[in-house]
């Protein structure tokens, strides 16, 4: 494999710079490696070949003349759930099949004016409403470490991408752990910002209070680069945040965490054998790498947040019933998929939204929207949607009060290890509780961050620890982390993907 | 099926009307609720939408804020308090022409609320009460191609254009209204009357019910006298006049007698109005299973207006119109009834804005309740629909203070610019209808009534002046009306004394 | 409150929301969802009447743009997507319920 796919974002942005490679060399050689094993993976849904080669000529050619922002020329992989002029944004679904939007999101608008070459669209669960990237109307993607199990969801395409060496960088969502999860399942780097943190106008909305874009990348320091290219105010998007975006990447960079004071969250942690829910090896690898926290002078304590227990049923009344909104819009009347029912000859336009619908969304989609519509509707609205609303005001407070006590807190970012392809498919609860540790951060709008901290003994699969912060405080998160990253690098004598199978038709 | 109609006279005798009147304000800010698409009219199909009003996925609405604006100066010309916090909510249902298939609208927490107004009809006062005001946005248009109505029933296809979705709405909703039966028609015309000449005065809107800036939706349902318990409410919308107000709520009523007197249900449903001949008829059924799952904006702040930013605006609210009139009555030195008569024609802002181009009040009231009132009658329209502006109807009586027309050549100039033949000025040139006044002329013409006339010629020589009449009648007959009859009086006695 | 829904009620939701679903769809909903219901229906009993519902995680209010014109799309842009067109409008099948 070239030597250039290996590199993370900083080392590229570095070797560009100093003419070590080119934006087009190293754009070239990731739409090879894509080429030669995204066969196996299928993390991309489409790649812009000409287009990603024009911007990383225009890049270097911007280099060569005067001034460029840091990371001009690393290509970028987006998921699916973004506008993009000129490529397709399916969102995972067959009612937008092939659907090109006449405007960019305001993230690939940021991505475009930096300079970074877009090299495609990766694959998600279908209106990322999922947790395994089974859901997808083109097919699963698969995770590198071992091809015949889930690489995460919703975010599966973006996180396989970067795992497989297809991207340094990519982007993300993350709902309700879409961004973490797929991150701590395929040993790579995920961030989901405070709310409000980066503009969600041209994100496709799944749940507008929860939806947040995100870094995918193989290392802390990248995620930091990456967040401060998309992050800060859009007039575009009232839900945005009018402040300074926080200085993540000095924070990345400073890796202390001397005196820092970190909670473990009861609620999310204890193996099966002791009684919580996490798999032994998810809870071995979090407890070592807590360990290596307190030695590197981090003061740890447990702490407890009551309410979280109740964030996956709050989360899927939440959610659902955002979505079914936000879906509606997808009535075949403007763009989209449009059928009639069969057999009908003069079919009237809700007879063909109805029939529309049917045919383009998928099973857990239709399943969402229902449930959704039923927990808004009139008589239930209290019980459901109301009620989940006040479960998210306890959380915040248990968030706050912990807040109170110390600066963040820690607990594995998944239950489990990546699970095999169809186990859970069948089984929409079992799937849901995949999320139970990511979900409190959306339902509070504070920031997480993902980073992998080892395999499991049982299945020699990646395991990753979550850190959270208070809201706008981000740049916690990254300091943290990145001295975590340092001090287990330093254990492994290089990266934990330096540990991953190589793949079939790779160089 | 036609429905059977009790007159509505004999209606009140047995039911009271209660009433309930919804009225949409179009908002004449420059761009649109949520995006700044532009808001002007007659543009081509679908050049004036956006990723936002489009509903494209992605896309995220931004309030605007001169809409917010103009919501609380309308609240408060209302009298309502003014929400301290509130949101937008979304009402979820399907339609073609709703992009998103949600209305971003208002639900629980209206802007402004508990408010009031008074409306006078025929000298005697009567408060309406405003349970809220919010805001919310329009939909796009379709054309319905194919089918023989026009209408939606019976077509083919439709043809949408998202020019008009998403242009600021300010949704007003009365609570009750409850007077004498026999007045409740006027009272309802005259609430929106009122609603166009209190908030056109506020500049925010050009609330034309003929151009869709100013609605009405108009509910009613009957009570048996004496009983307290209410009936069963219908809507009537496509109500586009003030006169179809009045007509609409004296059909239901009438309609609702009937079927009641009939010992049958009266159907919770909404009604289409036609204009033809005041009826209404049954559109669709609006029962409360019309779930809309209204839950708050998440992709939209609250709004909460500081209270001093609404003492900001109420000082820039304009007088009062009670306070107003009076002033106004005042300085036409017209009597009650003078006043009562141009605010119960809606003509109140007519005149006042003829007077303003320099007519004198008595004139200018004179042409608005006469002959204008007469021709808006015969059209089946309201007075500021017809084709001339005040300014107009002030230049042609200018003309007749000149002398260069005559009160019965006025009508003719009317005529011509109702006709859009131009200008008064235009009119009279294009016509050829000015006053003769050049004496030559004249003359000519009385020796020629005198002529044929020696009769009544001989009458005005021995003193009898009341023949001056018919030999003026003569000479107007030759010049066909373009005479000032006060000269040509002036040289018949001139010759004949 | 039960987390009972019946099969008839997914058919009436299904309605609300615009989506023809299959007999079979309709069966297997009325198995997934009550099992679901069943699992969140415990936020009823976690937050007493005193706690404020959360709609925004932002506590920010009165976000406003001024109403000056932005761009529009061109006609050719906002119809890209659109199924189908004429004379620059969308084309829709006939609409039978009015509002």
């Amino acid at each position: 494999m070239s030597e250039l796919t290996r590199l993370s974002a900083d080392q590229a942005a570095q070797a560009i710079a100093a003419g070590e490679t080119s934006s087009v060399e190293l754009t070239q050689a990731l739409l090879d490696r894509i080429e030669a094993v995204d066969g196996a993976i299928n993390a991309f849904l489409h790649v812009d070949a000409d287009g990603a080669l024009a911007a990383a000529k225009a890049s270097d050619e911007q280099r060569a003349s005067g001034a460029t922002s840091y990371l001009s020329g690393v290509p970028i992989a987006v998921k699916d759930v973004f506008t993009t002029v000129g490529q397709p944004t399916t969102c995972g679904s067959k009612i937008l099949e092939g659907w090109i939007p006449p405007y960019d999101a305001t993230v690939v608008a940021k991505l475009r004016a930096a300079g970074l070459p877009i090299l495609g669209k990766t694959n998600m669960d279908e209106f990322a409403m999922g947790s395994s990237t089974e859901h997808s109307a083109y097919g699963p993607t698969r995770n590198p470490w071992d091809t015949d199990r889930i690489p995460g969801g919703s975010g599966g395409g973006s996180a396989a991408a970067v795992a497989a060496f297809e991207a340094p960088l990519a982007l993300g969502t993350d709902t309700g752990g879409s961004i973490r999860q797929p991150g701590a399942v395929t040993g790579t780097v995920g961030v989901k910002p405070t709310y409000g943190g980066v503009s969600r106008y041209g994100l496709v909305a799944m749940a507008s209070s929860l939806d947040q874009a995100g870094p995918v990348t193989r290392t802390v320091l990248d995620a930091a680069l990456l967040h401060e290219v998309i992050a800060g105010h859009d007039p575009m998007d009232s839900t945005s945040i009018d402040a300074p975006v926080p200085a993540v990447v000095a924070a990345a960079r400073r890796a202390d965490v001397k005196g820092l004071r970190i909670g473990l969250v009861r609620e999310l942690q204890g193996s099966v054998e002791s009684g919580g829910g996490f798999q032994a090896g998810v809870q071995a690898r979090f407890d070592d790498a807590v360990g290596l926290l307190t030695d590197a002078g981090a003061e740890v304590v447990e702490v407890s947040c009551p309410s979280f227990v109740h964030g996956i049923a709050a989360y899927y009344l939440v959610m659902p019933s955002e979505a079914s909104s936000n879906l509606a819009r997808f009535d075949a009347m403007r763009y989209g998929l449009r059928v009639g029912p069969e057999g009908v000859d003069d079919p009237s336009a809700e007879q063909v939204m109805a029939a529309s619908r049917d045919a383009g969304f998928g099973d857990e989609v239709k399943r969402r929207i229902i449930l959704g519509t039923y927990a808004l509707s009139s008589g239930y609205y209290d019980a459901y949607y109301g009620s989940a609303q006040k479960v998210r005001t306890l959380i915040a407070r248990d968030f706050a009060a912990a807040f109170e006590q110390v600066d963040l807190l820690v607990s594995p970012t998944s239950p489990v290890t990546a699970w095999p392809l169809g186990e859970k498919s069948d089984d929409p609860l079992a799937m849901y509780l995949a999320d139970v540790a990511t979900i409190p951060a959306n339902l509070a709008g504070v920031p997480g961050l993902s980073l992998p901290v080892g395999l499991a003994d049982e299945d020699q699969m990646p395991v990753g620890l979550q850190f959270l912060a208070p809201a706008m405080a981000d740049d916690r998160l990254y300091n943290a982390a990145a001295a975590l990253e340092g001090l287990l690098e330093d254990r492994w004598g290089g990266r934990l993907l330096d540990q991953a199978p190589v793949l079939e038709g790779a160089r | 099926m036609s429905d059977t109609l009790v007159p509505f006279d004999e209606a009140i005798t047995r039911y009271d009307p209660v009433m309930g009147l919804e009225v949409h304000i179009e908002l004449n800010t420059a761009t649109k609720m949520f995006c700044g698409c532009p808001t002007e009219f007659g543009a081509e199909p679908n050049t004036q939408t956006c990723p936002v009003c489009l509903a494209l996925p992605g896309a995220l609405p931004v309030v605007n804020a001169k809409a917010v604006e103009s919501a609380i100066r309308i609240g408060l010309a209302l009298n309502c308090d003014i929400a301290e916090y509130c949101r937008f909510a979304r009402k979820n249902y399907f339609y073609p022409d709703m992009p998103k298939n949600f209305q971003t609208s208002q639900y629980d927490e209206p802007i402004a609320f508990d408010g009031w107004t008074e409306v006078e009809v025929e000298g005697e006062t009567f408060r309406i009460d405003i349970e809220r005001a919010h805001m919310e946005e329009d939909t796009g248009k379709s054309l319905h191609v194919g089918g023989s109505t026009g209408r939606i029933h019976g077509a083919e296809y439709s043809l949408v254009d998202y020019n008009r979705a998403g242009i600021p709405l300010i949704e007003i909703v009365t609570r009750t209204i409850e007077v004498p039966a026999e007045k409740a028609p006027a009272v309802a015309r005259a609430y929106v009357s009122h609603l166009r000449d209190l908030i056109g005065g506020l500049g925010v809107s050009d609330v034309r019910m003929d151009q869709g800036s100013l609605r009405a939706d108009v509910n009613l349902s009957l009570k048996p006298k004496g009983s307290d318990t209410l009936g069963t409410r219908s809507e009537t919308k496509n109500v586009n006049s003030f006169r179809s107000v009045e007509r609409a709520v004296r059909y239901e009523v009438s309609r609702h007698a009937g079927v009641l007197d009939a010992g049958e249900k009266v159907v919770q449903e909404t009604r289409h109005f036609h204009e033809s001949d005041g009826s209404t008829s049954s559109g669709r059924e609006k029962s409360d299973a019309d779930d809309y799952r209204y839950f708050p904006e998440p992709d939209l702040a609250p709004v909460s207006p500081s209270r001093a930013w609404v003492e900001e605006l109420r000082a820039t609210l304009p007088e009062p119109p009670a306070q107003r009139r009076a002033r106004l009555q005042t300085e036409w030195d017209f009597s009650d009834l003078d006043m009562r008569d141009t605010i119960g024609a809606g003509a109140l802002d007519l005149v006042a804005a003829t007077i303003e181009a320099g007519a004198s009040p008595q004139s200018a009231r004179k042409w608005w309740l006469g002959e204008l009132a007469r021709r808006a009658n015969e059209d089946g329209v309201d007075l500021d629909a017809l084709a001339i502006t005040p300014g107009q109807v002030a230049g042609i009586q200018s003309l007749i203070d000149a002398g260069r027309i005559n009160d019965k050549l006025a009508r003719q100039v009317f005529d011509g610019v109702l006709a859009g033949e131009g200008t008064p000025e235009e009119v009279v040139t294009a016509r050829g209808l000015e006053v003769v006044s050049d004496d030559g002329a004249l003359g000519a013409a009385v020796d020629q009534a005198i002529a044929d006339d020696p009769d009544a010629a001989q009458k005005i020589r021995d003193g009898k002046h009341q023949a001056v009449g018919a030999l003026i009648g003569s000479v107007m007959k030759q010049m066909r009306g373009q005479a000032d009859a006060g000269r040509v009086r002036e040289l018949i006695l001139e010759r004949l004394s | 409150m039960s987390s009972g829904i019946s099969r008839a009620d997914v058919e009436h939701l299904a309605g609300l929301a615009r989506i023809e679903l299959s007999d079979a769809e309709l069966d297997r909903l009325a198995v997934d969802l009550p099992a679901i219901l069943e699992h969140v229906a415990v936020v009823q009993r976690a937050a007493g009447d005193d706690v404020p519902a959360m709609s925004h995680p932002l506590p920010v209010d009165n976000v406003f743009r001024a109403d000056e014109v932005r761009p529009s799309l061109t006609p050719e842009e906002a119809l890209s997507g659109a199924p189908e067109s004429d004379q620059q409008r969308f084309g829709v099948p006939k609409i039978l319920g009015e509002d």
